[in-house]
């Protein structure tokens, strides 16, 4: 039991310094919650059944500029499509635990608890626990999440429109991809990536940009993948 | 807004981290199959980021006069230079409040 709430423990510590932009951005993502007028109930209540930043931005986004049910789902499942990298990577540690434990993991399984616990995994193979480390990390974001998504709630009738904090969550997706600046191949994907969503914005029906925008990338980075392996 | 559209996000947001973790078999996905997925982020986001940057309200790009563009290019260069997700997000907001309030008043 010790060892275990000392695996706890130290996943919650190792998380926490990233826990620093989660609240700006949560509190932003309140604040456009309340601007678009959908409510106190359901802007927390995104971040509670949704829990993921992308996924309750670009559906927040797609809605109020009109799109259908089917495209605002199926670019959510697109922002989602790189879970199923962590979890590929994750399951290798993972897979002796009982379903219980794999349905709370992933559900509390962000872009940060992913990345301090694959960390810890690699270390420490030989702790039978080692899975109370994700969920240390997981829930110390879940928790920050939703306590930064009401402070937004609470902000978002007092903070002027002028201010254009819209335009930060432009910022705040420019922010994650920082470790992509220096990679010359992700910079290729990325302006493909934007040109198209921004040329495809009027033209594409159904507001369907985001997707399409994002196929033509990823045939851009599996052309620009296989290419590399031909030369070895 | 309807609450059934947020279940079935939560449903899809969900699946997407379960999957792989459930169904595990190791060699599902291979070295190359990883290589691409590492690429998702940089298909997708900027797809959120650029249309808002660059086109004004009514949906027509512009070009000139839009302190969202030099804003960007600022916080791209901290970003770039730091490699810190906060510098980078402070840059761009305080350099674009510059601009709208006092480069462009």
């Amino acid at each position: 039991m010790r060892d275990k709430l000392k695996t706890l423990t130290k996943g919650i510590i190792d998380v926490s310094p990233l826990m620093i932009p989660v609240v700006p951005f949560g509190i932003i993502y309140g604040v456009i919650g309340m601007d678009l007028g959908i409510g106190p109930y359901m802007t927390l209540g995104l971040s509670i059944i949704i829990f993921g930043g992308a996924s309750q931005i670009v559906l927040l986004q797609l809605f109020s500029g009109g799109a259908t049910s089917l495209v605002i789902l199926s670019s959510v499942g697109a922002v989602n499509a790189r879970h199923v990298l962590y979890g590929a990577v994750l399951s290798e540690h993972l897979f002796g635990l009982k379903i219980f434990w794999k349905v709370i993991l992933s559900y509390v399984m962000t872009d940060q608890a992913f990345a301090v616990s694959n960390n810890y995994f690699k270390k420490d193979n030989k702790d039978s626990n080692q899975h109370y480390h994700l969920l240390g990390s997981g829930f110390t974001c879940w928790t920050i999440w939703q306590i930064s998504t009401i402070l937004g709630i609470v902000l978002g009738s007092v903070v002027p429109e002028e201010l254009g904090l819209s335009f930060t969550i432009s910022l705040t997706f420019l922010a994650l991809l920082i470790s992509d600046f220096r990679k010359f191949k992700n910079i290729i994907v990325m302006l493909v990536s934007g040109l198209v969503a921004t040329i495809g914005y009027n033209t594409i029906p159904f507001k369907a940009y985001i997707i399409v925008a994002a196929l033509a990338a990823l045939i851009v980075a599996v052309l620009l993948t296989l290419t590399d392996s031909e030369k070895k | 807004m309807h609450w059934s559209l947020i279940i079935y996000a939560g449903l899809i947001t969900f699946v997407t981290r379960f999957s792989m973790i459930f169904l595990l078999n190791k060699d599902i996905l291979n070295d190359k199959a990883k290589k691409i997925l590492s690429f998702v982020p940089a298909a997708i986001f900027p797809a959120i980021i650029f249309p808002p940057i660059f086109l004004d309200d009514l949906g027509t790009v512009d070009l000139e006069n839009n302190p969202k563009i030099l804003a960007a290019i600022f916080a791209i260069i901290v970003g770039y230079l730091s490699r810190n997700i906060i510098a980078t997000i402070f840059v761009g907001l305080l350099s674009y409040w510059f601009l709208i309030f006092v480069y462009y008043q």
